[in-house]
């Protein structure tokens, strides 16, 4: 047993729930209990579908469990089939129907339908979300993609995009006109607005983009292995991870021609002067391995920042997380417990973090900023407006969404030159985020100095850290204690604290 | 005693009910924790169940989950599937670890889930053995929040429940007062009975372990919720007497609650008049503004929390709604009697759900307003249908008289909105 508050994935079969909602013309009949429906509210809700899920859940109570499961789920079977006429049917079970083995899969195939029936098998109580649909997206494809003949011009497939996906719908548009504009027509998309029939001629492309490995990568080795359809390795984000997106592309289709970057702003707002400020801010990344990964790069040579630590909670990645991790100088974090990651963040002490809903709610605990790279996330992180990830455009999106939690370059600076004018001071907050703007305390009481293994601050010191504005007073505190603590002074005054800042001085 | 409206000529205490079986969209009695552990200051919930259900209780807890919440699953792996012994000494572990870390707890509720059911892992047991390990500090219970066997607030049913048969035993004459509510709701209803001269009420349950009622044959309850029939079965087994009344919804339901305890502890009517009198004006003044929304307007009810028959009988008679058809889970007689007897004839009433069919049964009525759970609402939305969303009647304080106009309110809102959205019409 694990002691769990949170989770950053859900059970297996919400994976495939995540597949078959974000196809068309599919449905799945899953084995399991009563309550098992709240997992369609992640749909409907936090991202807004207008249609229900196609799912159809048996809902078994205690008083079937003496009676016949099977039978309740052949009944659910053929009720869904008749009702919702798919072209397909995908069908498994739970985590508790499959502790009462009733086999849905080979149920199903023998029920005679006129339709594919695609079985799957998701252990519950060793895999996650992501698995989940990376394992039912293969099972589809491997049950319906059959060998047809290429298309006569160059065309691709776009792998991995599903329901619940954090910024697939822009992404997909993002890279499908990226393609278009190389002179490159898409194939098929899938999961993600494919149906049963656009499945069945994905060996038609000619080489396959794997946007998303978590849920996709399972797929594109199969169609590489049966179609002898290449896929790409490169993530495509940020602006260094476009271009070498591109050039892999080329590679893969020598006859396209290079996309235009005319609308790319980031290179020009990273390189203004308002951006100088940013240089060298500390960020500590956390997500799934991939977005974790292409962010650090996006961080480090976009934005100028320094990574100061990086994890993800998928192990079917720790691998690449930790060769990434090592390029970094970082130590790598692989773990699914928020604690760890929150004791991590703590130890790091950076100065923003980009993460997952779950670092949102550390970082407002810690008083971090935080920017949302990666899913799990809430409804707003399913936002109205075009606000892909990936590409140029997306490119543009990030560089707003990481800068926008810190403060803003010129107000840095302001807070600097006053930072004891009577409205014009740290406790005020930046302007441009919400909340009401407070008075200065007067209150000059010191505050129970953070307790150290063996420093310990002194009241002046305490009053004269305080008078450095919010955003750099972590690396302040920090830094003197770990100049005091190299030179084995245990008490810090006013001095140590300014020697410290000489010592740093950058 | 207080005049009420006279009962409708035909009620709906005799009409067939509708029992239908079949696929269900509904929440399982884990969902009850959200609530319970914020009533229950020193209580810890431990799910013993899979990643599935770790993951509900987050999907329903929104943003608590970061309040340092006194809940959490312990997820079940291959290990513990395997042998049953073992699953015993990892939940002592886990367990001493929890205690260790939370010297704050006082009572802990092991709770059951589908997973821990199916593998027939005793809890039952195991909260007695850790009852003697962390006695006198913490006292742990037992009870099965799973899909199987509860649906959505049948799991604080579930919980009350299994708290009764320990409440310690009391011969004094004393009124209990039997629901999860909301502090603030919960102040009112006790300030209201305590001018009417009845002193000396518990909660159940309450809000410190320190405050557990005591229980005895002169002992006399009121249900302030439609959804505990277990609950009610335990404490009738204690010897206690319940007192029929309709629930606390809205000024009439408000006012014939408060009237039968009022009978029960000889409170002479002028007392009750002078106390009432004021609240019942302002709830109805309250209820009157929604009522210009919702009167003549025609509703559907999903089945979701039990809540349904007090709350169509509330929007009928108080705010001239007309129901189509009003889906509850279950069906209490003993409890939501009285307002079925007080819910003008007409509607479908419905037991349980199959939720294909009654999907088709409320696209043919298209009533005003269909009250459903989030899993169905915004689907319905986008065919055009008005939806309130059910599981905010359960978090939201909607009893007793002042809160009876937020609880027009709730539904007045989407109607609202509807009438004041501009987004259908083309520039010419």
């Amino acid at each position: 047993m694990k002691l769990s508050v949170w989770t950053y994935e859900g059970p297996p079969h919400v994976g495939a729930m995540r597949v078959a909602t974000g196809m068309t013309g599919l449905h799945y009949v899953l084995h399991a209990p009563q309550g098992d429906t709240y997992a369609d509210l992640l749909f409907t809700m936090i991202e807004r579908r207008n249609h229900r899920p196609p799912v159809t859940y048996t809902t078994f109570q205690a008083r079937d469990l003496g009676a016949d499961t099977a039978d309740l789920f052949r009944t659910a079977c053929e009720d869904a089939v008749a009702r919702f006429d798919p072209q397909a049917i995908i069908v498994g079970a739970s985590c508790t129907a499959e502790l009462i083995q009733d086999d849905p899969g080979g149920m199903a195939a023998s029920m005679g339908f006129d339709i594919p029936v695609i079985p799957l098998e998701l252990p519950s109580y060793q895999r996650k979300e992501n698995f989940g649909a990376d394992e039912t997206f293969y099972q589809i494809v491997r049950a319906l993609a059959a060998p047809v003949e290429r298309t006569a011009r160059v065309t691709c497939n776009i792998l991995g995009p599903t329901g619940l996906g954090f910024r697939h719908r822009d992404d997909v548009a993002e890279i499908t006109s990226l393609l278009a504009d190389m002179g490159i027509e898409v194939n098929v998309t899938a999961p993600l607005g494919a149906s049963p029939a656009d499945i069945v001629r994905m060996g038609a492309a000619h080489f396959n983009v794997l946007l998303y490995p978590e849920t996709g990568e399972a797929a594109a080795r199969h169609c590489e292995k049966t179609f002898g359809q290449p896929y790409t390795k490169t993530t495509p984000i940020g602006v260094g991870a476009t271009r070498d997106f591109v050039a892999e592309v080329l590679k893969l289709a020598p006859d396209a021609q290079r996309p235009s970057e005319a609308g790319l702003r980031l290179p020009w707002y990273s390189e203004s002067v308002d951006s100088t400020y940013l240089t060298g801010k500390r960020v500590f990344l956390f997500g799934d391995a991939t977005h974790v990964i292409a962010m650090a790069r996006v961080a480090r040579d976009e934005m100028g920042f320094e990574v100061a630590g990086m994890g993800c909670y998928n192990r079917e990645f720790a691998r690449a997380l930790r060769k990434a991790a090592k390029e970094y100088g970082v130590e790598p974090l692989i773990t699914d417990d928020y604690l760890d990651v929150e004791r991590a963040i703590e130890e790091a002490a950076p100065e923003m973090i980009l993460g997952t809903q779950m670092e949102r709610h550390i970082g407002k605990r810690l008083g971090i900023p935080c920017a949302v790279i990666s899913a799990p996330v809430h409804v707003q992180d399913y936002p109205a407006r075009y606000s892909p990830i990936m590409g140029f455009e997306g490119a543009n999106v990030l560089f707003d969404t990481l800068v926008h939690p810190l403060v803003m370059g010129l107000e840095e600076h302001l807070l600097h030159m006053f930072r004891d004018d009577f409205e014009f001071h740290d406790e005020a907050g930046p302007s441009h985020h919400g909340g009401k703007a407070v008075a200065r305390s007067e209150d000059t009481a010191p505050q129970a100095p953070a307790p150290t293994d063996a420093v310990v601050w002194l009241e002046a010191a305490e009053r004269e850290l305080k008078k450095i504005p919010f955003f750099v007073r972590p690396k302040a505190r920090r830094n003197t204690e770990a100049f005091a603590a190299e030179r084995g002074v245990s008490e810090i005054g006013v001095d140590t604290l300014y020697e410290a800042k000489a010592h740093y001085a950058r | 005693m207080t005049q009420l409206p006279p009962p409708p000529a035909l009620g709906c205490g005799a009409a067939p009910v509708l029992k239908e079986r079949g696929q269900r969209e509904v929440f399982c009695g884990l969902t009850g924790i959200i609530w319970l552990h914020r009533k229950m200051q020193d209580a810890f919930f431990l799910v013993v169940g899979s990643r599935t259900c770790a993951h509900l209780l987050q999907s329903a807890a929104g943003v608590m989950i970061f309040a340092e919440p006194r809940f959490a699953t312990a997820i079940l792996e291959e290990t513990d599937l395997a042998g049953m012994a073992d699953a015993q000494d990892e939940l002592d572990r886990e367990v001493g670890r929890l205690l260790e870390r939370r010297p704050d707890i006082r009572q802990l509720f092991l709770v059951g889930s589908c997973p821990s059911e199916v593998i027939k892992l005793d809890l039952g047991k195991a909260a007695e053995r850790l009852t003697r390990v962390h006695a006198p500090h913490v006292r742990v219970l037992n009870y099965s929040g799973s899909g199987i066997e509860t649906t959505f607030t049948e799991g604080e049913d579930a919980c009350l429940a299994s708290m009764v048969p320990v409440l310690p035993r009391n011969e004094a004459r004393q009124l209990l007062l039997i629901g999860a509510l909301p502090d603030v709701v919960e102040d009112q209803a006790l300030g209201l009975l305590s001018q009417m001269g009845i002193d000396g009420i518990r909660t159940l349950p309450a809000r410190r372990a320190d405050d557990i009622p005591s229980i005895g044959p002169n002992t006399v309850y009121a249900l302030t919720q439609p959804f505990l029939g277990e609950t009610h079965a335990e404490l009738t087994r204690r010897g206690a007497r319940h007192i029929p009344a309709p629930l606390p919804f809205g000024e009439e339901g408000t006012t014939a609650w408060l009237s039968a305890i009022a009978r029960e502890f000889g409170v002479d009517r002028d007392t009750f008049d002078a106390v009432t009198e004021a609240p019942r004006a302002r709830a109805r003044k309250a209820v009157a503004r929604a009522t210009e929304t919702l009167q003549g307007k025609r509703i559907f009810f999903f089945p979701d929390s039990q809540l349904e028959i007090p709350l169509a009988r509330f929007l009928t008679r108080e705010c001239g709604m007309d129901a189509v058809e009003v889906g509850t889970p279950y069906i209490h007689r003993d409890i939501v009697g009285p307002d079925l007897d007080l819910l003008p004839a007409g509607p479908t009433i419905s037991e349980g759900q199959d939720v294909d069919r009654q999907l088709d049964r409320a696209r043919t009525a298209r009533a005003d307003l269909t009250v459903c759970g989030l899993g169905l609402a915004n689907p319905l939305e986008a065919e055009g249908l008005t939806t309130k969303w059910a599981i905010e009647l359960v978090f939201t304080p909607v009893h007793f008289y002042e809160q009876a106009g937020d609880l027009a309110e709730l539904f007045a809102r989407p109607i609202r909105r509807k009438e004041k959205l501009k987004l259908k019409e083309v520039a010419e």
